[in-house]
């Protein structure tokens, strides 16, 4: 039989705001264990929480930004259940009227576009951790993550491979970093995310029953736990048995899911209306506010560069593919007034092959976009060769020098001028007579060995053109 | 010293006629010389005196408030940095809480000296401060009956002279009942205009602090220093605070008072009946008009409120899990056995009820039948409320359908429990202002006259008041054995 996917994916995306979602606590990363959790995070008697504003103006920000309904009012919900590492005994949530609404997001695929919904998305707070390790038997609690200011952004169970879920989660990513909502750090748990995968004979309308697999924290595990789930479950029904709706955990180390909760064991979260808070309005002067604030998205920006700078579709994907490394671009393209082809070159070659090699964030290159255009305007004016331009790249990479300084220092002017230029090729044209002889009796190829040698002579710092026309001229046959 | 009023001890102490240290003492020694009440959690000695010292530095500069140097005793909901903060729970036993509730906050910036922490039920859960892990407290009117609850430490400590006035919270009658079954003056504000940051919350949506004394002038003053918009509460009122003893003289001529016929039903004691038809007749000497209003939904407020109070408070005790803070059970198996023995050793029989009643009602499949049917009928009285305060200024009736009953007698029937709350609950519901007032005696036990008002009226319903306890004198009656 041939069997169709169903995935839907429930992204946890951190919003970056500077304190906690509820407290006036830093949201900083990597602190020392309980050093970032005030008296309303540790949920002592008496504390109530108060609505961290930004982390409300993200949430509309993203809502804008996948053309969602915005609710005029949403409410906060506790979620009760009891966990070591949440303090309340209540995660404060929302259920009903969640602030983001109904919304949606396109995604390429083998080169097709295909359109996914976006169910809800609503604000909530992250609970701490629970350390295993390092007590002997016994559980540690860290609290400093306690009351991050979570966004989880529930989709359509609209994508039908794996490949689709993570062309979709990339987008979400990209998206959340573009608006500068969310950091996208998957390793610190800033961006993490749920599937929810079933499937079902091709042709059928009902779906199969669903697995959620929790807290998958990287695209290629999304991709490797969905289509080995999606494999358990076809050889589960190929056998006759019948996929149970629960709570599945992906093990990277052994490429395997494996049950955590069946249905019947979870919990009755009982949810009500959190009493500590008023219903959140979101006002016309709110989105007014951030509308106005909204960056250029990324499928406009990349349609955008194919129209101004006449890239191909793949080298628009790339140098959009982040906020920063588009505007580095842009700054290169800007300061240096070159041709949009050579700095795309250099941008998406040397430059990202460079920061690959480094694995560094292009936020930490030691080589700023005006550093770069300042290298690429000394190409455009034949000051240096391409080729040199490498020497010099990796000079900049090196030091805090500009460009000009390294030419300088290291005396990679190109030559010119004619006439040096000519002395050096009277002295390697009498030096090789045997060549010249070669050449003259018809051996092309032997014409590349004498631009070779004077490249050798000067250094490279011949102009290859000017190299190229003097030899023709003087070797005339 | 003992018998003045907060305006005449705060006259002695800029006259030099006494310091806040020999103010502070003086009370320290009647707390202690009648501790058989069990009014007291904590006294604070040492924390007082030091206090009273600071006070007395700042009474003899320019600067100094009303409350400068006044001895003040707070209910043990309240956290305190520095002084035990129990909630009347074993749960918190142990607790010192790292930070002051904006109340106390509020009381220190004004320099009152904080004499100690005030029994009450446990979590506020009761009306007769039985439910207390730290005992019974007794009626100063009548030893063998109880003062009344949730803040019945509070009422039955005013009342015996043990503190010239006191704070006291109110879910569902808790300022109002006590103050009646002690004979002393309430007042609980509209929801929202006290701060209930660092108040241990029993049900949010209705909690609210406020102040307990002998007298509404005394009162007021309190008010004063108490009401006002917190950023720490999300759900105080960002509204200015009027001065609330500016208006106490004002005349009560062409006052409309509406007597909601639901008040005066078959529940209600023939002696108290009386006795609040005697206190609306003095009104009526003072310019009132009287009127019969209705408030149909009465009836459902009892239930109404036992379904939202208890979801709120099931989910409000859930941080008390032996994890963080407070009680933990000795030698914990797992992490289950933790949970459910903390819990279960340290709660006391009514918490664990109400626990249980709002876990049930906000479970899936009764969610709708209780919960949201609750918070219907919430809207229904609400209206009913403003409909009677479109027709009239205030409201009145008795406070409590019973004067104060013997110790043991209603514990072993929560419903019955339940009842003493009748005339107080609805107000909660509504987020309505009320005041408790002395109006009498039936069988020699103090009678309350209740007086509701329109929301932010405060200013008014003491005024109200006032006039009232210029023409008569029973909130100056002194229990026997207390003068």
């Amino acid at each position: 039989m041939e069997w169709e996917t169903v995935i839907g994916l429930e992204i946890h995306a951190q919003m970056a705001t500077k304190s906690k979602i509820f407290s006036a606590a830093s949201t900083a990363y990597g602190a020392e264990p309980n050093t970032q959790a005030c008296a309303v995070d540790l949920g002592l008697p008496g504390v109530l929480p108060v609505l961290n504003e930004e982390a409300v103006r993200m949430a509309v920000k993203f809502g804008m930004a996948i053309e969602a309904e915005i609710a005029d009012y949403s409410v906060f919900a506790r979620k009760n259940y009891f966990y070591p590492d949440l303090p309340k005994g209540y995660q404060i949530s929302q259920m009903e009227l969640p602030i983001v609404g109904i919304g949606h997001l396109d995604i390429e695929v083998d080169g097709e576009t295909k359109r996914i919904g976006v169910t809800r998305a609503h604000l909530e707070e992250d609970a701490g951790k629970s350390l295993h390790e390092d007590f002997h038997g016994l559980t540690g609690i860290d609290l400093n993550r306690a009351g991050t200011p979570l966004l989880e952004i529930v989709s359509e169970p609209d994508m039908r491979s794996a490949k689709e879920a993570v062309a979709y989660m990339r987008k979400i990513h990209e998206l959340v970093r573009y608006l500068e909502i969310c950091d996208g750090n998957m390793q610190e748990g800033s961006f993490r995310c749920d599937a929810n995968v079933s499937v079902r004979p091709k042709g059928q309308k009902e779906y199969g029953t669903r697995a959620e697999l929790k807290n998958i924290n990287s695209f290629r595990f999304v991709e490797k736990a969905i289509n080995i789930e999606v494999e358990r479950q076809i050889d589960l029904i190929e056998a006759g048995g019948s996929v149970v709706q629960e709570t599945r955990l992906y093990d990277a180390d052994k490429n395997e899911t494996r049950s955590m909760r069946s249905k019947e064991e979870a919990n009755d979260y009982r949810y009500f209306p959190d009493p500590d808070l008023l219903s959140v309005e979101i006002t016309d002067e709110l989105r007014a506010q951030v509308k106005a604030d909204l960056p250029e998205l990324p499928s406009i920006k990349k349609q955008r560069f194919i129209e101004q700078y006449s890239h191909d579709n793949e080298t628009a994907t790339l140098l959009t593919s982040s906020r920063e490394l588009a505007d580095f671009f842009e700054v290169v393209v800007k300061q240096s007034g070159c041709e949009a082809r050579l700095c795309s070159n250099w941008v998406s070659g040397n430059f990202l092959g460079a920061l690959n090699k480094a694995n560094l964030e292009i936020t930490a290159s030691p080589i700023s976009a005006e550093r770069l255009a300042g290298l690429l305007k000394r190409i455009a004016d034949n000051t240096i060769s391409g080729k040199i331009a490498k020497q010099v790249f990796d000079a900049l990479w090196e030091s805090d020098l500009t460009t000009d300084e390294v030419i300088e220092q290291q005396g990679l002017k190109q030559i010119t001028d004619s006439g040096a230029i000519e002395v050096i090729i009277d002295k390697i044209i009498a030096d090789n007579p045997a060549q010249v002889e070669q050449y003259l009796s018809g051996k092309d190829k032997v014409f590349g060995f004498f631009v070779g040698q004077v490249m050798k002579a000067s250094h490279g710092k011949a102009n290859p053109g000017e190299v190229n026309k003097m030899l023709q001229g003087k070797l005339k046959r | 010293m003992h018998n003045k009023t907060i305006t005449e001890l705060a006259k002695g102490l800029r006259e030099k006629e006494f310091s806040s240290v020999e103010l502070t003492q003086a009370y320290l020694d009647r707390i202690n010389k009648y501790q058989a009440l069990n009014c007291f959690i904590t006294v604070a000695e040492d924390h007082a005196l030091e206090q009273a010292k600071r006070s007395d530095i700042q009474l003899a500069s320019a600067g100094a408030g009303l409350l400068t140097g006044i001895p003040i005793a707070q209910k043990d909901i309240f956290c305190t940095q520095g002084i035990k903060t129990t909630c009347g729970s074993k749960m918190l036993d142990n607790f010192i809480a790292p930070y002051n509730a904006t109340v106390i906050e509020k009381f220190n910036t004004a320099g009152a000296v904080t004499l100690g922490k005030l029994n009450m039920d446990e979590f506020a859960m009761g009306s007769s401060n039985e439910t207390s892990f730290y005992g019974a407290v007794q009626n100063p009117w009548d030893t063998n009956t109880v003062p009344g609850g949730s803040s019945g430490g509070s009422a039955a400590a005013v009342a015996a002279r043990l503190s010239p006035a006191v704070t006291g919270t109110d879910t569902g009658g808790s300022i109002r009942q006590p103050a009646s079954l002690c004979g002393i003056t309430g007042l609980k504000p509209t929801y929202g205009r006290v701060s209930r940051y660092g108040m241990i919350a029993f049900a949010s949506s209705l909690d609210q602090g406020g102040p307990m004394a002998r007298s509404a002038e005394d009162a007021a003053i309190l008010m004063q220093t108490m009401a006002g918009f917190d950023t720490k509460d999300s759900t105080s009122v960002d509204r200015e605070v009027p001065n609330y003893s500016a208006g106490l003289n004002n005349s009560l001529e062409g006052l409309k008072i509406g007597l909601p016929k639901e008040f005066f039903d078959e529940g209600l004691n023939s002696d108290i009946a009386s006795a609040i038809e005697i206190a609306v007749n003095e009104y009526k000497k003072l310019g009132a008009e009287i009127k019969e209003v209705s408030l149909p939904n009465m009836k459902l407020a009892i239930p109404a409120y036992y379904v939202i109070a208890s979801a709120e408070c099931s989910a409000n005790l859930s941080r008390y899990d032996g994890v963080r803070f407070g009680y933990r059970c000795g030698d914990p198996a797992d992490l289950n056995d933790l949970y459910i023995r903390s819990r279960g050793e340290a709660f006391g029989a009514e918490v664990k009820r109400r626990i249980l009643m709002g876990t049930y009602a906000l479970s899936a499949g009764y969610y709708d039948a209780y919960y949201i049917k609750a918070q219907k009928v919430r809207r229904l009285i609400s209206g009913d409320f403003s409909q009677a305060l479109s027709e009239v200024d205030v409201l009145m009736g008795p406070v409590s359908p019973t004067t104060a009953f013997g110790i043991g007698e209603k514990t072993n029937d929560p419903i019955e429990m339940y009842l003493a709350d009748i005339y107080t609950i609805a107000v909660n519901l509504a987020g309505l202002p009320a005041m408790s007032l002395p109006a009498g005696f039936a069988n020699n036990k103090p009678v309350g006259l209740q007086v509701i008002g329109n929301y932010f009226t405060e200013d008014r319903l003491l005024n109200i008041a006032h006039q009232y306890q210029q023409v008569t004198g029973w909130h100056q009656q002194t229990p026997q054995g207390f003068e």
